[in-house]
């Protein structure tokens, strides 16, 4: 292994450990969407009347995150086909889209249900009263408010995942830092191509958090765009309690 | 009286008719809060009853439980005649489902006190989703009516607004009107003025008269505005401790009664 910095081995060692970024950006991207879906699941499976269902599902939860996301990766990887009857082989893509992707949906599932508290119980009350279906009243009344707020939350969460997902490099998922790997154990130098591994994370990581911030503002000033009454009036209309009063945090 | 208003007062033969709602020894209790103790009440076609009475009395829950947001601890609610919080399952009566909740409340309507809007539509969106999406009605229709409506209740020029550009005194009577939009025969309103600015009173107010006055349908007002009461109710009831504590018209109750209890809280709020 070359001791000091060469800057050759970075240019070579650069194209090769970019190989994998389309591999790291779309399980990124699979995963998420994987989280999103999920946590969906979660959140219905927590309504439902039965109360059996709502207590299981509670505690798989709570399971899921309380163990390491690698510990379930190596599971769902190595112990899950010899399980016997379930037990299924599958490929490493899928398993790390499971994997990281079931994780995350119980974080996802509990800023699902985060944004659904914050609705005003008088939207309830109102969609109610107006007679909306149940369907009608969550599509229509619910998500709509309930989502927005939750975009830069979620937001966060995909960076949080963009930066787990080398995780599936253990399992031979080839993404950067897979590619780092090899590239390291072919030519005996890591320290470069780590270090690109590094970079390219910091380069999309930074941008897109900023990018979240500016969206955060956006979120929290939505309906207003338009808005004729001065900030002086809002202000006292809201110290006024006007606008459901009872879950003004 | 700050003024004099001709009555609307719905002729006998309305009121003869046969009741809309009936209340029948409904109670209510949290845990060991009896707020409800045995309400027998009729409400008929056409009838604008106030509720008046101190807080924690349950006026607010009377109608909450009509307009299905609260369910009694015993008792029936019949409304047109079917039982609103049961239903005949294999011949015995059960709980209702949300499903017989949805066919019996099509026929109410009602105004909370903190307006209720959706805040991610404009306020003509927010008169016309429902007609469109419960009733099923035609979308073009249903647009015309919502801005008719919001016309009537001094809104015309602002259908495009979101509710957060509104005033509260605004935002009540964009309230009133997506209520009306759908046509309900029972209006309830809830304190629907004790939320506002003092100068905002009278604007929702104006509202309210212009339609206890021209419209056919039957209301029930939770109000601490007793002035507005005696203006346009057919019929005050004074709700303390849990019961029904006095009862007639307007005139009968608010100036001529002699319940003791009634006397202390109307002088308390005359004073006030």
């Amino acid at each position: 292994m070359s001791s000091n910095f060469q800057w050759d081995t970075f240019a070579e060692a650069f194209p090769y450990v970019l190989q994998g970024l389309g591999m790291t950006v779309g399980l990124t991207f699979a995963c998420f969407g994987f989280a999103l879906i999920f946590g969906f699941i979660w959140i219905l499976l927590r309504r439902l009347p039965l109360k059996s269902l709502v207590w299981i599902s509670t505690w798989v939860m709570e399971f899921i995150r309380s163990t390491p996301p690698l510990v379930q990766l190596f599971f769902i990887y190595y112990a899950w086909p010899v399980i016997p009857v379930v037990g299924v082989t599958l490929e490493p893509f899928t398993c790390a889209v499971l994997g990281i992707g079931i994780h995350y949906s119980t974080y996802i599932g509990e800023i699902y249900r985060s944004g659904i508290d914050s609705v005003d119980k008088g939207q309830w009350e109102a969609s109610t009263a107006l007679n909306f279906s149940t369907i009608d009243k969550w599509k229509r009344i619910i998500i709509p408010q309930a989502i927005p707020p939750t975009i830069p939350m979620l937001g966060n969460y995909f960076i949080i995942m963009f930066k787990e997902v080398p995780l599936a490099s253990t399992i031979g998922v080839g993404g950067i830092l897979f590619m780092a790997n090899s590239y390291g154990s072919l030519h005996f130098a890591y320290l470069e191509p780590l270090t690109i591994v590094g970079i390219i994370f910091f380069i999309l990581s930074y941008p897109s958090s900023i990018l979240i911030k500016k969206l955060e503002v956006k979120m929290n000033t939505r309906f207003d765009k338009n808005a004729i009454l001065s900030k002086s009036k809002k202000k006292s209309i809201q110290g006024m309690n006007l606008e459901g009063s009872d879950h003004i945090v | 009286m700050s003024e004099i208003l001709v009555k609307n007062k719905k002729s006998n033969s309305l009121l003869n008719s046969e009741p809309i709602v009936k209340y029948r020894d409904i109670t209510k209790s949290y845990g060991d809060a009896h707020i409800l103790k045995g309400i027998n009440l009729d409400i008929h076609p056409g009838e604008k009853i106030a509720v008046i009475g101190p807080s924690g009395s349950g006026k607010t829950t009377i109608i909450r439980m009509l307009m299905t947001l609260e369910e009694p601890t015993s008792g029936d609610i019949l409304v047109n005649g079917t039982n609103l919080w049961k239903m005949d399952k294999n011949g015995s009566s059960v709980r209702a489902n949300e499903k017989h909740l949805r066919d019996v409340r099509g026929d109410i309507g009602m105004v909370f006190q903190h307006f209720n809007l959706f805040p991610h539509m404009t306020i003509l969106e927010n008169c016309m989703s429902a007609p469109i999406h419960v009733k099923k009605e035609n979308k073009e229709e249903v647009r015309e009516r919502a801005a008719m409506m919001l016309k009537r209740v001094g809104l015309g020029d602002k259908l495009d607004y979101y509710p957060s550009q509104l005033s509260g005194g605004q935002k009540q009577r964009v309230a009133m009107a997506r209520a009306l939009v759908m046509r309900p025969k029972i209006m309830l309103f809830d304190e629907v003025t004790s939320a506002l600015d003092p100068e905002l009173v009278g604007e929702v107010l104006e509202v309210i008269r212009d339609i206890a006055i021209n419209d056919e349908m039957a209301m029930v007002l939770v109000t601490h505005e007793m002035d507005f009461a005696l203006d346009v109710a057919d019929k005050v009831l004074f709700l303390d401790q849990g019961v029904i504590a006095e009862q007639g018209t307007a005139s009968e109750v608010l100036e001529h009664s002699t319940n003791e209890r009634l006397q202390s809280f109307l002088h308390r709020f005359r004073k006030a």
